[in-house]
């Protein structure tokens, strides 16, 4: 295994018994990015070639505003540990107004999950511009690292 | 039964060294709906390209899915290379596990997992991928400028100059606008008639270009190349033909009424040109004025025009006309000082604005060019001008700095040198804005050679007193309260968008920002446009401006008209939001939210009780796929093309499917 230096987490894993151990746990976060800002903010994270935990999977979208909370009640319903919803910031979105309804939806959102007895750190959402690589970067080191200190996402907690 | 091709690239190392491919091509094999998987050196060079194309033929793929660089680099080459296979363009996904994965993590283990994820995504996508059709939109190659001052005179000529139509429409008498009453332009004190009198006459006689004047936009609709404007030539009174401008008519006019183009110094007749260089050169009939529309009498400039060009039946004339794309050129106005009291305008009349001033000093203005106070028409000796009248003042009156008053005010002060020999200039300034080129070197000359001197204070209060005015302000320079007694004010105003600037802006689909200045589409980036595609500023109704800034921001919109008119036709934007008649029930939340006004309403023939009944519609000229409506649809009956709910929420799934969630 080889580790570069800067990782923060260690990705090695312990000699597994397939029979007797189960695998370790790691937490699975889905990030929905825009295409012209947060996405290419994380391109450019790519190639400047900094590090980040491997446990978010990207979901394109062409604007912040094309996120309906319903996706994020899916994937908690599906299981996930975490979401990150990334934008652009305030009076730079590409489409003028969608971020601004991003802004208003995200947080209540946010409450309604909230008040529904999930965790609020497993949601985050921010605004990374096309040129902060380091800081698409950065927030999805703190977010994976929220997420693993809550531990997995049960559903339906009163099963669990 | 979707047929999907995988094709996971090395990218030469820069994937391979971290993400088994080999792996994950042999991984999505096992997919459903994978009919193919292989993987390859460098996908987007020829021979993988060829080996795309290869594959499509052989394996009969409907939709294929490659795994490689960001889509932001390589989307449209691989949508190209399956076009030449067959297939629609829009038949293909990435999955980027290199910007995203192979750049960013360095455990193979858990880089290969996600890249295996990623690409598994990418096929939920491919699944409900649907053959997209970019449709040719014809353009109409004629331009419209609305407003004849300098920025659409200078638009005009060079729309007309690449050999396309123009209509310039202006409402008032005459194209010149702001420039024509000036006198002297800051920095080289060029004559302003002069330089723009040849301009105005090029328009006149270009071929290419039709100006109506004393005529307004009334309506647009339409979208960008496809515009129907609605224009309204108001009644002249004077035939525009006939007319050969001897001016006849307004010498004999009995009727005199302060002249708006003279800042309400001087007097016009009720027939009038407004200025005598006028383009065209045709006098109009202020019918509020005129005493035949009043009471039905005197007729004396009929009776006198010897070749019968004046008409008094003359009515408004509507014109509809098809344009492609529109310049707003509309101007501004100047802010009223008599709001602010202390200075005393409106009440003393020897306060004047910097406009008025500059009436004065010109030679067809109402003192011949004299410098002479409106109180007495004495020579004023002591000459106070006061900076920033209304702007940089966010309680009173305007936030933002009107960027030209340092540099007039300068220049008024240097024709007043100029013009009357023994008189004394004192400017009262907060700060000195001369950023042009050459403005530097003109203010220093002004204080060196023309004896002005800057006070670096507000003014506190004006009032008149033993037949002068007493101005009292601070000099904070020498942290003293200072007094001047002056024979005349000028104050330099504030300049203000035009008072009907957000209404006709909201009628061609160009927002307006918190001053009412019209907004561009990017401040940096896209000065010249709006976000309205197909519109474009020029000039001061976009922000306060100065002439050369103004003539280039008119070329530059005219160079966005060429090159919309060099195309031969548009292609829709092919990821565009439709909406489901059947399920809509035109609550118009999506209207409501859409940055682009793209969402239209229209009524159609419900299928089930026959009657007709109101659907959200989206224009597919103006839609450009955002998708805020879709996230604001309440009953899900509208969709985004490319990015609908299902390829979303197929993602979604399979990647918790492939996690055993």
């Amino acid at each position: 295994m080889t580790e570069s230096k800067g990782d923060q987490v260690s990705h090695t894993q312990p000699a597994v018994d397939t029979v007797t151990a189960p695998p370790v746990w790691e937490p699975l976060i889905v990030a929905f990015l825009c295409n012209w800002c947060s996405y290419a903010g994380a391109d450019l994270a790519g190639s400047s070639r900094l590090t980040y935990p491997p446990n978010v999977r990207v979901v394109r979208v062409p604007c912040s505003g094309r996120v309906n909370p319903l996706f994020i009640m899916s994937c908690f319903k599906k299981g996930y540990d975490g979401v990150l919803v990334a934008g652009c910031h305030p009076g730079d979105c590409h489409y003028v107004k969608g971020n601004y309804f991003a802004r208003r939806r995200m947080p209540l959102a946010q409450e309604l999950l909230q008040y529904l007895g999930l965790e609020p750190e497993r949601i985050r959402f921010d605004w990374v511009s096309a040129a902060e690589s380091g800081r698409f970067a950065q927030v999805v080191q703190s977010l994976t690292e929220q997420v693993r200190a809550l531990g997995p996402y049960v559903v339906n907690k009163r099963d669990a | 039964m979707a047929r999907i091709g995988v094709f996971v690239c090395w990218c030469g190392s820069n994937i391979a060294k971290t993400v088994d491919v080999e792996g994950v091509a042999a991984e999505m094999g096992t997919v459903p709906g994978v009919v193919h998987s292989t993987h390859y050196k460098y996908m987007c060079s020829q021979p993988g390209q060829a080996l795309l194309r290869q594959a499509i033929a052989e394996h009969r793929l409907d939709r294929v899915v490659v795994a490689a660089c960001s889509p932001r680099l390589h989307e449209p080459t691989f949508r190209t290379c399956i076009a030449q296979a067959g297939l629609n363009p829009f038949m293909v996904e990435i999955a980027n596990i290199r910007e995203h994965c192979s750049w960013v993590h360095s455990d193979r283990t858990s880089a290969t997992a996600k890249a295996g994820d990623l690409t598994r995504m990418a096929v939920a996508r491919a699944r409900r991928d649907e053959p997209l059709i970019q449709t040719e939109i014809p353009i109409t190659k004629s331009a419209l400028v609305v407003g004849g001052g300098i920025a659409g005179i200078q638009a005009a000529l060079d729309i007309a100059g690449a050999g396309y139509q123009v209509i310039l429409v202006e409402r008032s008498p005459s194209i010149g606008g702001r420039m024509a009453q000036y006198d002297k332009t800051f920095p080289t004190l060029d004559c302003a008639a002069c330089i723009l009198t040849p301009k105005m006459v090029e328009c006149a006689s270009n071929p290419n270009i039709r100006i109506l004047t004393h005529a307004e936009v009334e309506g647009m609709s339409g979208y960008v190349g496809n515009f129907e404007v609605k224009i309204r030539r108001r009644a002249r009174s004077v035939d525009l033909e006939k007319c050969t401008g001897c001016g006849v008519c307004y010498e004999k006019c009995p009727i005199k009424v302060p002249s708006e183009f003279d800042g309400g110094m001087g007097v016009r007749k009720a027939i009038y040109v407004p200025f005598p260089q006028a383009v065209p050169n045709v006098p109009v009939i202020d019918r509020e004025h005129c005493t035949y529309f009043l009471r039905g009498k005197c007729k004396l400039c009929e009776k006198f025009c010897s070749i019968g060009a004046v008409r008094f039946d003359e009515t408004d004339e509507v014109l509809t006309e098809k344009v492609g794309a529109i310049v707003v050129a509309t101007g501004f106005d100047t802010w009223d000082p008599s709001a602010a009291g202390e200075y005393g305008a409106g009440q003393y009349p020897d306060v004047i604005s910097g406009l008025q001033f500059e009436r004065l000093a010109n030679a067809s203005g109402p003192t011949a060019g004299k410098i002479l106070r409106p109180s007495d028409h004495q020579e004023p000796k002591t000459v106070v001008f006061v900076a920033c009248v209304g702007s940089r003042d966010p309680e009173h009156a305007h936030p933002y700095c009107s960027k030209v008053c340092c540099m007039y005010t300068a220049k008024h002060a240097l024709l007043l040198k100029e013009k009357v020999p023994d008189s004394k200039a004192y400017i009262f300034y907060m700060d000195i804005r001369a950023n042009g080129k050459g403005y530097e070197e003109f203010v220093q000359r002004v204080v060196e050679r023309y004896d002005a001197t800057y006070v670096r204070g507000r003014v506190s209060r004006i009032y008149p007193l033993d037949g002068h005015l007493v101005v009292k302000g601070a000099d904070t320079l020498l942290g003293k309260a200072v007094e001047v007694h002056a024979d005349m004010v000028v104050l330099a105003t504030a300049m203000q968008p035009r008072a009907d600037a957000k209404e006709f802006a909201r009628q061609l689909g160009v927002s307006v920002d918190q001053d009412n200045w019209l907004t561009e589409a990017h401040p940096k980036l896209r000065p010249v446009e709006v976000l309205t595609a197909g519109v474009y500023l020029a000039g001061a109704c976009h922000y306060p401006k100065d002439i050369p800034d103004t003539v280039a921001q008119a070329s530059g919109a005219a160079a966005k008209v060429v090159d919309l008119f060099a195309k031969p036709h548009l292609l829709s934007e092919p990821m565009i939001a439709s909406v489901d008649d059947m399920n809509c029930a035109a609550c118009l939340l999506c209207k409501e939210v859409c940055p682009f006004t793209a969402i239209d309403v229209a009524e159609i023939t419900d299928m089930t009780t026959r009657k007709p009944r109101t659907v959200a519609r989206v224009n597919a000229g103006l839609c450009h796929g955002c998708g805020t409506c879709v996230a604001a649809c309440r009953s899900a009956s509208i969709r985004l093309r490319g990015f609908s709910d299902d390829q979303i929420l197929l993602q979604l799934e399979s990647l918790a499917q492939a996690h055993g969630l």
